[in-house]
């Protein structure tokens, strides 16, 4: 009853032909491939005592709609399946949020690039607070590294694995820029992916299929996919999370930065905001005149990346 | 078979099934193997269903790889039936009007083999049912998929009911009736076009692609089908005139000969123009071209297989184009595999590879398909020839029992 053992590294597919092929494997393999589809494999099948209220809670699950259908009745109760799900499952106490954008609220963000130094204690901050998968050592934020003369991320170096801040480089984060005008919005088949009113450009990872044309549309590589079953040691878990942010993923679905929807929606900073060490992120409410960022639009030179493609992204580059 | 006892559909349902599945031994031996691949391929299925989509060899930067370039692929073998299906119908062709049959049938095997590459790509195919309809959410007209879904199901309902419909009146021995099928008829002509020009706009559309969001991409995968989806119709047909007593006429040959000639002729033209674009002005957005071409980065796997695609494209092209008055079917074969190999590697992992590379971060990596992904991608195959082979089989069989049914009426 904990969460899964963490492997060696990616399992490579030679592998999986190999180690597997006991004759009990292949028998459970083939009746996979012949329940695809059935009650039984929906539900993950039925494993000794205590599982019948698993099974009924993950049919139900199944069965769901897709969240902005959902009324506040259907959003409660799926909220209360997933704590009870992971309560069973994992023994985790974990409080799943579905709480609502406040009126009056449009999040921006802005990066500094003259103060940032290339610490990455945001990313640090952002796996953590996000459960990010950490097989696949997967980061919502890239920063890169560049040399002066360049202002494009792409001509940077987004592995740098040195001490920072180093003589004649700056940094440049880059992560989902939320913008009003979503190429992967438009290009979701099942309206899994969609801009809540605060401006957050969330994912329904029950409702993902896992086609990943969003992914192929992101002129930002703003998205990750799970490629397999995302691992989080079970002591590092953030219990505390929202329907639409940062809850546990399954294999096969899309996620994203939501901004840390769970913290930015009870008025804290998204978690990035909040570790840099350099005061390079400004996070704020558009809406607000007073906000930081509103200073920061206002009163320093911005740009945003790609601007070209007309994605109006909702996060700016500035400099002191 | 002169004479038939038989009516109603149970009785067609029957024969046809006999029909598709008796047959010699070598006809035994291709089953086996088919079956052997099919199997192979559900096995390997399997175990990408257990792990995810991590047993493949794709990743976050080269997010799509061999399915969805088979899929793009034969969705234009798919359209190609309407090669056929336009001379037979509008310019009344008589001798293309009875290979038509084939060509649906090929069509069919393409569309399912369509299908099965998308639902091996999706991370959660036990959630299909989200993109149906009333059920699901349909995100229609905004995205391109949902619109990609109804053409290539609708062209798969068009291919397979109106050949139905023809046999089976056949197969009772009266000829179907005109205004039955022919609207549907002309409407897949339509329907031809447009899943191959929806399928073109999956990546035409994507701004943030630099490689594919050129509008010549849909004319050119028109152009590429046009060329490849005949030459498999072709190969089919070297098949059944090698293998059955079916006769083929010489000049249904010399037709499809035409027709791939001028296809494959626009195709190399369209794919000079592209290269001419991404390299006599090279910017930031032709280092897709330049991967694809000559490697990036020190990253050059698919350099090889451009290269032996274009090779076999001009290869496949120049044979059609100056084949002798008399060629014989092992010459039409070679210029057949050619040309559609070439189209294979160029529009499929040629095409889809270099979209994702550089990543719009900038980032290069190479995508090797793994052992698993190839083994699914040939048993998907299979299961298309398999399809096929179990159409034309009784379509054939009906035709050939209707003619001499016609000859000793009068």
């Amino acid at each position: 009853m904990t969460v899964r053992e963490k492997k060696e590294g990616p399992m490579k597919t030679e592998d999986i032909l190999d180690t597997k092929s006991t004759r009990r494997d292949f028998m459970k393999s083939l009746s996979i491939t012949a329940a695809a589809g059935s009650a039984g494999l929906v539900t993950g099948g039925c494993v000794g005592k205590g599982s019948t209220e698993e099974m009924g809670l993950k049919w139900e699950e199944y069965f769901k709609k897709n969240y902005r259908l959902m009324t506040q009745q259907e959003k409660d109760d799926t909220v209360t399946r997933l704590e009870r799900l992971a309560k069973i499952q994992h023994d985790l106490d974990i409080q799943v949020s579905d709480q609502e954008p406040r009126e009056q609220v449009l999040f921006g963000y802005a990066f500094n690039i003259s103060r940032c130094k290339g610490y990455m204690d945001c990313v640090e901050a952002c796996v953590q607070e996000n459960n990010l998968d950490r097989n696949s050592k997967t980061q919502y934020i890239r920063i890169f590294e560049l040399n002066p003369g360049q202002l494009d991320p792409t001509s940077g170096d987004g592995k740098y694995h040195h001490e920072v801040p180093v003589e004649d480089k700056f940094y440049m984060g880059v992560q989902c820029f939320h913008c009003e005008n979503a190429p992967c919005i438009k290009a979701c088949p099942t309206k899994a992916t969609w801009r809540e009113p605060d401006g957050i450009v969330v994912v329904d990872y029950d409702w993902c299929i896992g086609c990943r044309y969003c992914m192929a549309a992101c002129p930002y590589w703003g998205r990750r996919f799970n490629w397999g079953q995302p691992e989080v040691p079970k002591e590092e878990i953030n219990l505390k999370q929202h329907y639409l942010g940062n809850r546990l993923r399954m294999k096969g679905v899309m996620e994203k930065c939501t901004f840390c929807i769970q913290r930015t929606r009870q008025g804290k900073l998204p978690a990035c905001a909040d570790a840099c060490p350099t005061g390079s992120r400004v996070f704020g409410n558009l809406l607000d005149p007073n906000s930081e960022i509103r200073f920061v639009l206002k009163n320093k030179k911005v740009f945003r990346f790609k601007e070209e493609l007309g994605t109006d992204p909702k996060f700016w580059y500035f400099m002191d | 078979m002169t004479t038939n006892p038989h009516t109603g559909f149970i009785a067609f349902v029957s024969d046809c099934a006999r029909w598709a599945l008796s047959g010699g031994t070598g006809f035994k031996i291709y089953l086996a193997a088919l079956f052997s691949l099919m199997g192979a391929g559900a096995f390997a299925y399997s175990q990408q269903f257990q792990t995810g989509l991590i047993a493949t060899g794709m990743s976050n930067i080269v997010s799509w790889g061999l399915y969805i370039s088979n899929f793009t692929f034969f969705v234009g073998v798919a359209a190609a039936a309407v090669m056929l299906i336009l001379p037979a119908y509008i310019l009344k062709d008589k001798d293309l009007h009875k290979v038509v049959i084939i060509g649906e049938g090929v069509a069919v095997g393409a569309l399912i083999m369509c299908l099965m590459f998308i639902t091996a790509d999706m991370g959660g195919p036990l959630k299909v049912w989200h993109m149906i309809p009333g059920i699901g959410l349909f995100n229609w007209p905004s995205s391109i998929l949902t619109w990609d879904m109804i053409v290539l199901n609708g062209y798969l309902a068009l291919n397979a009911i109106v050949p139905l419909y023809i046999l089976y009146c056949n197969y009772h021995n009266r000829p179907p009736v005109d205004w039955k099928y022919r609207p549907f008829v002309f409407l897949s002509i339509f329907w031809a076009v447009s899943i191959h020009m929806v399928t073109a706009f999956l990546y035409e559309g994507l701004p943030a692609r630099p490689f594919w969001n050129n509008p010549l991409l849909g004319p050119r995968f028109l152009a590429s089908a046009f060329a490849a989806g005949p030459a498999v119709i072709m190969l089919v047909l070297i098949a059944i005139k090698q293998n059955t007593d079916h006769v083929v006429d010489t000049k249904i040959f010399s037709k499809l000969q035409r027709i791939i000639v001028v296809s494959a002729v626009i195709n190399l033209v369209m794919l000079f123009s592209e290269v001419f674009k991404e390299f006599y002005a090279f910017t930031h957005h032709s280092l897709s071209a330049q991967y694809l071409f000559f490697g990036l980065d020190g990253h050059s796997s698919l350099v090889p297989w451009i290269w032996t695609a274009i090779s076999l494209n001009i290869l496949g092209t120049l044979l059609f184009a100056f084949a002798p008055s008399k060629w014989s079917p092992r010459y039409l074969m070679v210029a057949a595999i050619s040309l559609f190999s070439g189209i294979w590697i160029e529009k499929g992992f040629g095409l889809i590879i270099p979209g994702f590379v550089p990543s719009p971060m900038g980032e290069v990596v190479d995508y090797v398909p793994s052992s698993v992904e190839i083994l699914i991608t040939l048993g998907v195959l299979a299961t298309g020839a398999f399809v096929v082979t179990m159409l034309i089989r009784p379509a054939l069989a009906i035709d050939k029992q209707y003619k001499k049914y016609q000859e000793t009426v009068g």
